[in-house]
Order: structure tokens, then sequence, then C-alpha cells
């Protein structure tokens, strides 16, 4: 084996690149695209995609088994954010109902280096974030809405994503069994 | 600080996404000739890609010495920052061309080692070609980038330099 890359720190690197090649595939889009609603909605799906397979990345590096209710569902997307983005948000707002939650993101990768032009102000850049929870959740048969409320792209002093519970999604049996 | 396997995924739904894109474009030409593919926008995304990357890495390092000295630089350091390993093999004409070989090119190594997927291979590196073809038109090379696949995974690239006559 020769040496190995001695110049980078290559965990930085990997950051650095997938901050850029988010944002180019998002430039592509914002052309490609007739409105920026449309560039959201892609974005949302193209994290659900990406959340559909990263739950089993996580279930198989972290070994976690099932939620006991939405506090611990909370406190594993938690950990998911720290191993695969490096940040520690803060869970808060609970609903008085406790269906409902935010996740504040103080920095956030995904947006370093990136500034929203004039004209994209209500673009929903982090909308992938949205889209993967939901994936993820999907996947371990919770159905969930989230959202974006405050983005530091617009000036909030934080990101804030909301994730809502809607329902425990049920195994179906396929047709002739019992 | 994000895990590897982001960037994977990230990749995987870039390809996705011009690949629909261009499919609604042209819905039937698609499965009868893949080679026909359009991946122009996957390699100017990769070529955005590159072009900021290499900016931000060479920022606080001394100026290369001639095209060779930089070729080496993109098989060794750029590319085990990237794909975690070095380019197994660096040849050229003197003349402008240079062939980088990976015998076992990242985003190939997780399809088929037969011949099954061979004719999407192509999908896999355009993406790379571009930010090869980035990497350098930032550093004062302009280049034309092609991608070789023979046998899974490994790929050759073609860097045609141009020069001004």
């Amino acid at each position: 084996m020769s040496r190995a890359s001695t110049r980078f720190d290559s965990k930085k690197v990997n950051s650095e690149l997938v901050t850029l090649t988010y944002g180019a595939l998002v430039a592509q889009m914002v052309k490609d695209a007739e409105n920026t609603d449309d560039v959201g909605k892609q974005l949302e799906r193209l994290g659900y995609n990406m959340g559909v397979r990263l739950i089993e990345d996580f279930l198989a590096k972290t070994g976690t088994g099932k939620c006991m209710d939405l506090k611990d569902t909370a406190d594993k997307i938690q950990s998911a954010f720290k191993m695969y983005l490096g940040l520690q948000p803060n869970v808060s707002n609970w609903s008085p109902a406790g269906d409902e939650f935010s996740f504040l993101l103080d920095c956030n990768p995904l947006t370093d280096l990136v500034e929203l032009p004039e004209d994209l102000k209500n673009l929903k850049y982090c909308n992938v974030i949205c889209g993967a929870i939901r994936g993820a959740l999907e996947m371990v048969q919770l159905d969930v809405h989230s959202w974006i409320i405050q983005d530091q792209l617009k000036g909030d002093p934080c990101t804030e994503i909301r994730v809502k519970f809607i329902r425990r999604l049920e195994d179906a049996l396929p047709a002739g069994e019992d | 600080m994000t895990e590897e396997t982001i960037f994977d995924l990230l990749h995987s739904a870039v390809v996705d996404y011009v690949v629909q894109s261009d499919g609604k474009a042209s819905e039937n030409s698609i499965k009868a000739d893949a080679k026909d593919e359009d991946l122009s926008k996957l390699e100017y995304i990769g070529f955005f890609t590159g072009y900021r990357m290499i900016e931000r890495l060479t920022r606080e390092m001394p100026r290369f010495k001639d095209e060779l000295d930089t070729m080496k630089f993109i098989c060794t350091d750029f590319w085990s920052a990237i794909y975690k390993k070095q380019i197994d093999n660096l040849r050229t004409n003197h003349l402008g061309v240079y062939v980088l070989q990976d015998n076992a090119f990242r985003f190939l190594t997780k399809l088929s080692n037969g011949k099954q997927y061979l004719d999407l291979a192509p999908r896999y590196v355009t993406f790379t070609c571009g930010v090869l073809r980035g990497c350098l038109a930032n550093l004062g090379i302009e280049s034309i980038v092609t991608a070789e696949i023979q046998t899974m995974p490994s790929c050759k690239f073609h860097i045609q330099v141009q020069r001004p006559c």
C-alpha cells in the first residue's frame, strides 16, 4: 500500500465534497425547474430516497432496536445527525400532545459556503434533510411529516426542522395470508 | 464533517436525478440505447464540484511545477482524499494525453464484476470526468476528459489537454 493521503484531512475533504456536490446539484435543479417550489419538492423526494437507504446503514452500524416512544425516536435521529453530518442538534419545542418536536441546528454542513440570491429567497435549500427523516422513519413504520420552520440561509439565528408524528404504519399482510 | 456513506448516496441521487430528468425528455430511447444517454448535465455538475473543490484544497499549496506535476497531484493526494485510494497507473505520451487507471473505482465497486451492468457504468463515472475537468480547469489546464470501462470495476480516465495553437 502506498502512502495514504498525507496532505489533507480526509474527513474535512469529504464534508466539503458533499457540500459542493449538493450545491452543484441544487444549482442545476434551479436551472431546470420552472419555479422554486418545484425544486423544494424535488429535494424532499431526493432526501426521501436517500433516507430509505440510509436507515439500513444506520441500523447496521449502530445496532439500535425498536423505538419505545417518540422521545426515543428523537434521540436516535439526533445520534444519526451526529453520525452522518457531525453535528449535535438540540431537540426542543415539544408540543403539549407530545407528537411534534423540533431539531435546532446552529450550524449546518449543507449550507457552508452557501448564500441564497435575492430571487431564490423562498427556496427550501435544506429540504433534503426533511425528506431523509421522513424516508428513514417510514422504513421503521413511522409516518411523519417534516418541514423547515427557520432557516439560517434566510437570516434566522438557527435552522429549525419540525417533525410531526402522524401515525404508526402497520405491516400489510400479503393477500391470502393470515 | 459528514460520513462517507452520505457522499455515496448523494452521488447516486445526483445520477438518478439526471437520468430521470432526461428520461422525461426521451422516454423510449433510454432503454433501447443506453450508450446514447445524455449525461452532459451530470458532467457539468461534476465540473463545478471539481472546480470549487480544487480551489479550496490547493489554497495553501505552492504552485505546481508543470503539467505532469499537477497530474501527479491529482493521482495521489486528490484521488485519495476523494476516492480513498490512489490512481493505480498514470501514463502519458508527453504530448498532452494522460491516462489514469483506477483498478477499483469507488462508484463501480458496488456493482457486479461481471458484464451485467456494463452499459450502465457510464452513469457512474461521468460525474468524476467532470470533477477531473473542473479541477484541471481551475489549475489552468483546459482539457477533455473521457472514461473507458472494459472490465468492472476498473476504469480508465483519458485526459486530453487542449493546447492553444
